[in-house]
């Protein structure tokens, strides 16, 4: 699998309401890779993402998945969104179960993989529960097992955990982390939080905001044995503050 | 004592007890003799008049002859209100084509059509019908159309991003969603579907609710008034409650 966005721009909106929201970004996500978008909000990460997902259409550039280009939403690339994605109305089961029957796979299938998902999610008892009836952090776990479910080549995650407390963020990035090196999916992520970026993913792109675009890229090759330790290691801490310093250039506001 | 701080919390007991006070203020006017009885029958003579009709079968007759109009009347427009609604509330086109003349015919008092009806159709069933079916259709095509546009958009992009198309996405997430407010919607609108049942046989009509108290009024029966007056309020009531309790069984989701 080879994701390539290639210099692609976006406007919204005509004439002298035109606003350009990204400008000639271009970056690529590998099969197995972990790759992480990060900006303050207004940099444009989010329309990156819909981009992908086939929500939105580019305004210039391609967007491409194996050389063919994406023109509509489709099953090989799963979303995650920020809350508000599961269906209240169906159990945790059913939710994981929902995209597997919109592709219309057998029964028995559906049944296996979703039991199968939960586990992966560490959710199986919760297999029953409406999603109100869950914490925060089991919601956006189940969310993630119903995009996984319906085997996408990529997963989208857009600020998954932005909306969940601290500490539940920091078990859901050891989830993650965890999930990623068990199934070798192909995740590209969303987030505003640099340490969440610097943590899981191998590519960490910075973007800058009025009109979106990636400023800087880095590879982070660091020790991922335990993230507790990383979190505090002097590499990771540098690192981090190094593009903290970047981010904050970026901001009009406090450059001054 | 617990026992009555208990009967006073259930949710039931002082509606209850708005009731009683007024039919016992009733009764004590009456009993005073302060008031011509031709006026205000006694809450006895109402009872006398509901038994009498009972035990002749009027009364059910009636009863069904009414329910069966709003029933006809209401399913018609239930069951059209609600693809109209959704296909106004998701396509833009189709709102912006119907949302117009829609809000237009809904100002127009229904009952303002029964002269037009009785002209096209005659006295048969047919115009109470339809009298039912532009009385309510309007408002239920245009509230579920509302519902529709609650619907969160993360709902739809999700199940666009797992592969759905069009109509699975209305059938399996926008209909789900939005059940809970058209139940809501027919509930509130079911109350018009009575009133104009019952305006629709107070002009023309051999049996039926309405049909029985404008009778009454020619021989100035106000207890038989009384009677009808208070049948056709259970009767709402008790398909009030029905689809509360419908709503609490099938989208215990949403409460």
């Amino acid at each position: 699998m080879h994701l390539q966005i290639a210099d692609v721009s976006k406007t919204f909106g005509y004439g002298a309401r035109a606003k350009q929201v990204l400008r000639n970004v271009s970056f690529a996500v590998h099969s197995g890779e972990f790759v992480a978008l990060v900006g303050s909000s207004g940099s444009g990460k989010s329309t990156v993402m819909r981009l992908i997902a086939g929500l939105e259409q580019p305004s210039a550039g391609t967007i491409s998945m194996d050389g063919r280009p994406i023109t509509a939403p489709g099953s090989d690339r799963g979303m995650v969104f920020q809350k508000y994605s599961l269906y209240p109305w169906l159990t945790a089961a059913e939710n994981v179960a929902f995209g597997m029957e919109l592709q219309g796979r057998p029964r028995q299938e559906i049944r296996e993989r979703t039991g199968y998902f939960l586990e992966v999610v560490g959710l199986a008892d919760a297999a029953r529960r409406l999603p109100r009836e869950l914490s925060g952090g089991m919601q956006q776990r189940v969310a993630i097992a119903r995009a996984l479910a319906a085997e996408p080549q990529v997963l989208l995650l857009d600020e998954p955990f932005g909306a969940l407390d601290i500490q539940i963020r920091e078990s859901m990035q050891e989830f993650l982390h965890t999930l990623w090196q068990r199934t070798g999916l192909t995740a590209l992520l969303i987030t505003h939080d640099l340490e969440e970026a610097l943590l899981l993913a191998g590519t960490v792109h910075i973007m800058a905001p009025s009109p979106g675009r990636i400023v800087r890229s880095v590879r982070v090759d660091l020790d991922r044995s335990s993230l507790a330790k990383l979190r505090l290691s002097r590499p990771f801490l540098d690192l981090r503050e190094e593009l903290a310093a970047d981010l904050r250039g970026l901001e009009p506001a406090l450059a001054a | 004592m617990p026992a009555f701080q208990r009967l006073i919390r259930h949710p039931w007991s002082l509606g209850l007890l708005g009731i009683l006070t007024v039919l016992l203020l009733w009764w004590i006017t009456t009993a005073s003799g302060s008031v011509n009885k031709l006026f205000l029958p006694s809450p006895q003579a109402v009872w006398l008049a509901g038994q009498q009709q009972w035990t002749s079968g009027l009364l059910l007759k009636d009863a069904l002859a009414s329910i069966q109009r709003v029933f006809i009347g209401f399913a018609m427009s239930a069951g059209l209100a609600l693809p109209v609604g959704i296909a106004m509330g998701t396509s833009p086109v189709i709102c912006r084509l119907l949302e117009p003349l829609m809000g237009l015919i809904r100002y127009m008092p229904a009952p303002a059509f029964i002269p037009l009806l009785i002209i096209y159709f005659g006295l048969d069933e047919l115009p109470k019908v339809l009298l039912i079916f532009i009385g309510t259709f309007f408002f239920n095509t245009l509230m579920i159309m509302d519902s529709v546009k609650f619907v969160p958009r993360e709902l739809m992009e999700t199940a666009r991003t797992l592969g759905g198309r069009t109509l699975p996405i209305l059938v399996k997430v926008v209909a789900p969603f939005i059940a809970p407010q058209v139940l809501d919607t027919y509930r509130i609108n079911m109350a018009s579907a009575w009133n104009l049942v019952i305006v629709a046989e107070l002009v023309a009509a051999t049996e039926g609710l309405g049909k029985r108290i404008s009778l009454a009024q020619r021989f100035l029966r106000t207890d038989e008034i009384f009677m009808g007056l208070i049948v056709i309020g259970l009767i709402g009531l008790l398909i009030d409650l029905g689809f509360r309790a419908v709503m609490r069984r099938a989208c215990a989701w949403a409460n």
